[in-house]
């Protein structure tokens, strides 16, 4: 690998030594992370409520999406430099990108959920559209919608790393600085940290679904892409 | 109340009507059933009254309005609407599914909680299921909420689709009790879809029997449509056992009684048998001012002069006026002699009834 002869694989002094530049780091993993499901869900929603009423749109927009999803992250960094710069604009537009087709997949399964006899029942008592939607479909949803959140959110957590090679990158930084310098300290500590980190936001995450959902019956976790 | 106008439904990709210039006028406060096979376009006619299916042509009034030319979400509000799955909102307690309709159209938290205490005791609901979802109750109880929630607002009009389909044989029987209960003291005008033809007979006041295409074939009360089948599919529809099923909607009162055999406990034994003779039964009643002792046969009188000196026997089943003929002719057949007595209140003789009698209102 790509120890350096003699070296222990880690360090304890570095860490300590480092810890207050690696909770910045950390800070900024989180915020790179945050920005990028809620753009992505400021996006998706509207489309996949559109698209769920609209299903002539749900084709398209999967392929399209889809295709967004395929395009291997470096290139498409590489890509984005030229127009927008080592930034955090860049980071971010590559990161949404992912989401995309995660929580509108997600977002529109949760719908299509939604109990037909429930659906007609409460336009049958005089929902309009917009109640129906906000109070019923979406509540409905909810199970799976977070779920695609939580799938998204651990995506981009170990995206985001990825983003050390154009200057952001958050605990990617360490193990980009790690591979650099052949050493590997760094890189254990970023790796650990940004599991560590996606596994809590996923926890998090499902533990807020089920407190917003208390008429859900327990079933095994991660049922529901 | 509710007049449907030459209406007409045609669904896109589909050469029939679904319903076709369907007319039919439902009158306040009654319960009107539309019966047919699958297909007959019950459902569609039920949903285009609140406009969950927009008829194609002709005209529907509800309330004295034009359907078409109201906010389909108000209308919907003023019409309660339960269908055969329920439909109750799987996320909302019963209590918040209950308090639907009244919240939608704005009531404030003080009517809302006295008109669920309302609902809670006309349906006999227990308080402990308020707080609980609705996938923690029996399909019965689920039913029950169904239709209370329907009557939240209390509308003039309910429209009913199956409301009683999903449930087992027994329950569906008490759920029918208790609606009839409900309704005879609310007096909604109800337009109830089933395909069973008993569910019709026994819950409604009008029948209407729609055939392929929303056709009416016949349009009537449930006892005229057991009497007179207006035709071949009608007759069809309703099936056999037709004269037992009218019995059962017929009651002692509607055809009167007959007289029989009558005597006192100080007629003598003669007197006696020239009753029985006269009536040509074997038997005769003992009634002393009013009220039946007994009755006593040839063999009993045999060696008394009077009918006082021997014992009558009490009669193993009786009915009164508010019995249906279906039930005096199981006394009838059940009894040793082979009639229906008749009492009033406190056991006054008014009479008695034969299988002749009963039967008459059988064979039409």
């Amino acid at each position: 690998m790509i120890l350096a002869q003699g070296q222990p694989l880690l360090e304890w002094d570095w860490i300590v030594r480092n810890s207050s530049r690696i909770f910045e780091r950390f800070l900024e993993h989180a915020e790179l992370t945050a920005i990028a499901v809620g753009i992505g869900l400021l996006i998706s929603f509207p489309i996949a409520v559109f698209a769920y009423r609209h299903r002539w749109l749900l084709g398209p927009t999967t392929w399209f999406t889809g295709l967004l999803y395929t395009i291997p992250s470096l290139a498409l960094f590489a890509f984005l430099v030229p127009y927008t710069g080592l930034s955090t604009t860049t980071a971010e537009i590559g990161l949404v990108s992912y989401t995309l087709l995660i929580l509108i997949r997600n977002i529109v399964a949760g719908l299509d959920g939604v109990p037909a006899d429930t659906r007609e029942a409460a336009i049958g008592m005089g929902y309009t559209n917009r109640q129906l939607l906000w109070r019923v479909e979406l509540p409905l949803a909810l199970p799976v919608i977070v779920a695609g959140i939580r799938i998204a959110s651990v995506t981009t957590i170990g995206l985001v790393t990825v983003t050390s090679l154009i200057g952001q990158g958050g605990l990617g930084y360490f193990i980009l600085l790690g591979l650099r310098r052949f050493f590997s300290t760094p890189i254990i500590a970023g790796t650990v940290l940004s599991v560590a980190f996606a596994i809590t936001v996923d926890a998090a995450l499902l533990i807020g679904q089920r407190a917003l959902t208390p008429w859900v019956k327990r079933k095994p976790p991660g049922l529901a892409t | 109340m509710i007049s449907l106008t030459d209406v007409t439904k045609r669904f896109p990709h589909s050469s029939e009507p679904a319903v076709d210039r369907l007319s039919l006028e439902i009158e306040a406060g009654k319960v009107v059933s539309l019966v047919g096979p699958s297909g007959c376009g019950k459902t569609t006619t039920l949903k285009m009254i609140n406009r969950l299916i927009e008829p194609t042509s002709g005209s529907i009034v509800v309330n004295g309005a034009e359907i078409m030319r109201q906010d389909p979400v108000k209308l919907r509000r003023d019409i309660g609407y339960v269908i055969q799955s329920v439909g109750l909102m799987p996320h909302r307690t019963i209590e918040q599914n209950i308090e639907t309709v009244p919240r939608l159209v704005g009531w404030d938290q003080a009517r809302i909680r006295k008109r669920v205490d309302e609902l809670v005791s006309i349906f006999d609901l227990d308080r402990d299921l308020l707080l609980r979802y609705p996938a923690e109750l029996s399909g019965g109880q689920r039913q029950r909420v169904g239709v209370a929630r329907a009557l939240a607002v209390d509308p003039p009009v309910m429209l009913m689709d199956e409301p009683f389909g999903a449930v087992d044989p027994i329950v569906r029987e008490r759920l029918q009790d208790e609606f009839l209960e409900i309704q005879s003291s609310l007096k909604k005008t109800i337009v109830f879809v089933t395909h069973d033809i008993d569910e019709a007979i026994k819950m409604s006041d009008r029948i209407v029997i729609l055939n392929q295409g929303g056709k009416v074939e016949q349009h009537a009360s449930p006892e005229e449509i057991l009497r007179s089948p207006a035709n071949e599919f009608v007759k069809q529809f309703v099936g056999a056992e037709r004269g037992l099923k009218r019995l059962s909607l017929i009651s002692v009162s509607d055809i009167g009684v007959e007289e029989g055999p009558v005597v006192s406990s100080s007629s003598s034994a003669e007197e006696a048998k020239r009753v029985m003779d006269q009536f040509g039964f074997g038997w005769t009643s003992v009634v002393d001012e009013g009220q039946l002792l007994g009755w006593v046969d040839e063999e009993m009188l045999h060696e008394a002069a009077v009918v006082s000196e021997v014992k009558p026997r009490k009669f193993a089943a009786f009915v009164v006026p508010d019995n249906s003929l279906r039930k005096a002719l199981d006394s009838v057949v059940s009894s040793r002699t082979q009639v229906a007595v008749v009492l009033g209140e406190g056991q006054a003789y008014l009479g008695i009834l034969t299988l002749e009698h009963i039967s008459k209102e059988i064979i039409l």
